[in-house]
C-alpha cells in the first residue's frame, strides 16, 4: 500500500482573522516497507500532516492518494481506511477508557465488527507485539499501570486493527530512557515484520538508528526528503531547520576538522566505531 | 471540529467602552435590563436600540456581532412571537385582523407579539454589549468585587470568582483535549456521527472517560501548583489589576441615567403605549 501526498496544503481557520497556513504544497510518497521519519521543529506542521494521512483532517487543497485513490473522494469509506492506516497520537495513553487492558485494546477490532474469537486473538497478538504479558495484564485496569505501560497498551489498541501502515506521532515523548528504548524496540520489530512505519520524531539519534528515509519539514514546507545518509550530511541545512544532526555525525565533523581521515556521511554510532577502529589499527600496526 | 465553538464572546479591541471598570459595566448592564422592562412602547425600544447602537460604535464592536448573538435564541424568539400572536385574548372589543379556521389574530395580539419578542431580543443585545467588551477575567474580577460586601454574611465571593476564572481558563484547554481524544478514537474506528440516540450516547463513553480522567489530573496538578505558590484563599490577598473608577466611568453612568430618564418621560407621556 502506498500513500502519496500531492501538493497538500492545509490552512487553519481559513477566511478568518486567525488564519494560519500549517502546510504548504507538500508532495512525497510513502512506499511499502519504508521506515519514514518525519522531522521538523516544533510547530512546523508534523502533527497536522500525519492527521491527513488517514483522513482525520481534510486538505485545504491538494490530495492524499492511497493506492492511487483519493482519500477524500466521495465514495471512500474513510472508517475502513483508517483501520488500514493506524495512527498513534502523541501521548496516546490519554485515550484509554475501558475497565481492563484487554477491553481497551479490543475497542478497535470491535469497531471493525469482528467475531469475539477473532477479537480475543487480535488482543493477544497485539499485547505480544508490545511485550505485555497477556495473563498478567489483560484483566487489569489500564489506569493503574505505569506511564510507559499505558502507552504500550494504547499502541496495542491501534495494532489490534492490524494496520498495513502505522503512523506514530512522537511515540517516545515524555518517557524515561528505558521506556523510550522499549517503545523504539517495538517499533523496530513492527517494521521488520513488514509494517510500513511513519514516525514523527525530535530525536535525530533515534532517527539515525531506525529510519530508512527522512522527510524534513520547516515552517509547513517540505525542506528535504532522502535517506538518512543524504540528509545528515547536510549539516547546515539541518541546523537551520532547528534540528541538528545525530551525535555521531557531530563527532565526525569535529574529528574531520582535526584532520582525521573519515568520510563525511557517517551518521550512526556503529559505523563511526568501525571507521575509528580501522584508523586506530592503521596507526598502531602490531 | 470542536474548535469552532466560542464560549464567551469577548471582542478583543481597545475602546472607550472596553476600558470602563467592569464593576460599572455590570451595574450599568443591570440598569439597562431594568430600562428594557420599563419601556411600554415601541418608541421606547427604538430609543434604547439607538443608545446601544451608539455604544457599540463607541466600543468599536460591529453591531452585527450583537445581532448575531440572537441567533442561538431564534427558536425562543419565534416561539414567543407565535404564542403571543395566537393566544392573546384580552377582554372587550377586539379588532380581528385574520380569522381562519381556529386561528384568530387580533390587532392587540400582533402588537403584543412584536412587543415581547422585541423585549427579549433587546435583553440579549444589552447583555452582549457587556460580554463583547469585557474579558472573562475582568468579568469575574468585577463580580468578585461587587459581591465582596456579602463576605460579612460569609458569602464565598473570592472562591466563587476564582472558580469562575479557573473554569473559564480551562474551557479552551479541555475543548482541545476533547478534539484530540475524539480524533484518537476515530483513528481506532469509533463512530460519533451515525446511529440512533442511544447508540450515539454510548459512543460518547470513549470520549468522556478520558476527558474526565484528564480534567481530574489537571485539577490535581493545578491545586498542587497553587499551593506550592502559597495560595490560601482570598484573605489578605492583594491583586495584580487594581480596579479604579475614573471620570470615564462617571460619564457612562450619567449617559445611562439620562437614557433611563428619557424612557421614564416617554412612558409618562404615553401611558398606554403608542398605537401600532
Amino acid at each position: 500500500m502506498s500513500i502519496q501526498l500531492k501538493n497538500l496544503t492545509h490552512v487553519y481557520s481559513g477566511g478568518t482573522a486567525f488564519e494560519s497556513v500549517a502546510l504548504h504544497d507538500i508532495s512525497f510518497e510513502i512506499r511499502d516497507g519504508d521506515f519514514l521519519a518525519l522531522v521538523g521543529h516544533t510547530g512546523c506542521g508534523k502533527s497536522t500532516l500525519v492527521q491527513h494521512l488517514n483522513g482525520l483532517l481534510k486538505p485545504t487543497s491538494g490530495q492524499v492518494l492511497v493506492d492511487g485513490e483519493d482519500l477524500n473522494g466521495e465514495h471512500v469509506d474513510r472508517r475502513k481506511l483508517r483501520m488500514r492506516i493506524g495512527l498513534v497520537f502523541q501521548y496516546p495513553e490519554y485515550q484509554l477508557f475501558e475497565e481492563t487492558v484487554a477491553k481497551d485494546i479490543a475497542f478497535g477490532p470491535k469497531n471493525l465488527g469482528l467475531s469475539a474469537a477473532e477479537i480475543e486473538e487480535r488482543v493477544r497478538t497485539a499485547m505480544a507485539q508490545v511485550h505485555l504479558n497477556y495473563d498478567k495484564y489483560a484483566r487489569r485496569s489500564p489506569f493503574e499501570l505505569s506511564g510507559g505501560q499505558m502507552r504500550r497498551v494504547a499502541i496495542a489498541g491501534v495494532l489490534a486493527m492490524q494496520p498495513k501502515t502505522l503512523i506514530l506521532d512522537e511515540p517516545t515523548a515524555g518517557l524515561d530512557p528505558h521506556g523510550r528504548d522499549r517503545i523504539l524496540g517495538i517499533v523496530r520489530e513492527l517494521h521488520q515484520s513488514g509494517t510500513t512505519v511513519v514516525m514523527v520524531s525530535h530525536s535525530m539519534d533515534d532517527v539515525a538508528r531506525l529510519a530508512t528515509r527522512v522527510v524534513v519539514l520547516a515552517h509547513g514546507s517540505l525542506l528535504a526528503d532522502g535517506t538518512p545518509r543524504e540528509i545528515f550530511r547536510q549539516r547546515e541545512m539541518m541546523e537551520e531547520a532547528g534540528l541538528g544532526v545525530p551525535e555521531a555525525s557531530r563527532l565526525v565533523q569535529a574529528l574531520r576538522a582535526r584532520g582525521l581521515d573519515l568520510p563525511d556521511d557517517l551518521y550512526t554510532q556503529d559505523e563511526l566505531y568501525d571507521h575509528l577502529l580501522r584508523l586506530w589499527k592503521e596507526a598502531n600496526p602490531c | 471540529m470542536l474548535k469552532n465553538i466560542t464560549l464567551g464572546q469577548y471582542y478583543p479591541v481597545d475602546s472607550w467602552v472596553h476600558r470602563l471598570d467592569p464593576r460599572v459595566k455590570i451595574l450599568l448592564t443591570i440598569a439597562l435590563i431594568v430600562a428594557v422592562f420599563l419601556v411600554r412602547s415601541m418608541v421606547g425600544y427604538a430609543i434604547l436600540l439607538t443608545f446601544i447602537f451608539l455604544a457599540s460604535c463607541l466600543a468599536n464592536v460591529p453591531f452585527r456581532l450583537m445581532i448575531k448573538g440572537l441567533k442561538p435564541l431564534r427558536f425562543i424568539l419565534i416561539l414567543t412571537f407565535l404564542l403571543n400572536l395566537f393566544f392573546q385574548s384580552g377582554g372587550g372589543e377586539q379588532e380581528i385582523l385574520v380569522h381562519w379556521w381556529i386561528i384568530t389574530i387580533t390587532r392587540a395580539g400582533l402588537r403584543q407579539a412584536v412587543f415581547f419578542s422585541a423585549r427579549l431580543a433587546l435583553l440579549v443585545i444589552c447583555t452582549s454589549l457587556m460580554t463583547l467588551t469585557t474579558s472573562p477575567i475582568q468579568l469575574s474580577d468585577g463580580i468578585e468585587l461587587l459581591l465582596s460586601p456579602l463576605k460579612i454574611i460569609h458569602f464565598p465571593a473570592h472562591e466563587l470568582a476564582m472558580m469562575m476564572s479557573i473554569a473559564l481558563r480551562f474551557i479552551p484547554t479541555l475543548l482541545e483535549e476533547a478534539d484530540k481524544i475524539m480524533k484518537a478514537q476515530m483513528a481506532r474506528g469509533a463512530d460519533f456521527e451515525s446511529g440512533n440516540l442511544i447508540k450515539r450516547a454510548k459512543a460518547m463513553v470513549p470520549l468522556l472517560v478520558p476527558l474526565f480522567v484528564s480534567a481530574f489530573r489537571r485539577a490535581g496538578d493545578l491545586a498542587m501548583a497553587m499551593e506550592a505558590r502559597c495560595y490560601h484563599g482570598g484573605e489578605g490577598r492583594t491583586r495584580l489589576r487594581v480596579l479604579k473608577l475614573t471620570r470615564h466611568d462617571l460619564f457612562a453612568v450619567i449617559a445611562v441615567a439620562l437614557l433611563i430618564g428619557v424612557i421614564i418621560l416617554e412612558r409618562a407621556a404615553m401611558p398606554d403605549g403608542w398605537p401600532l
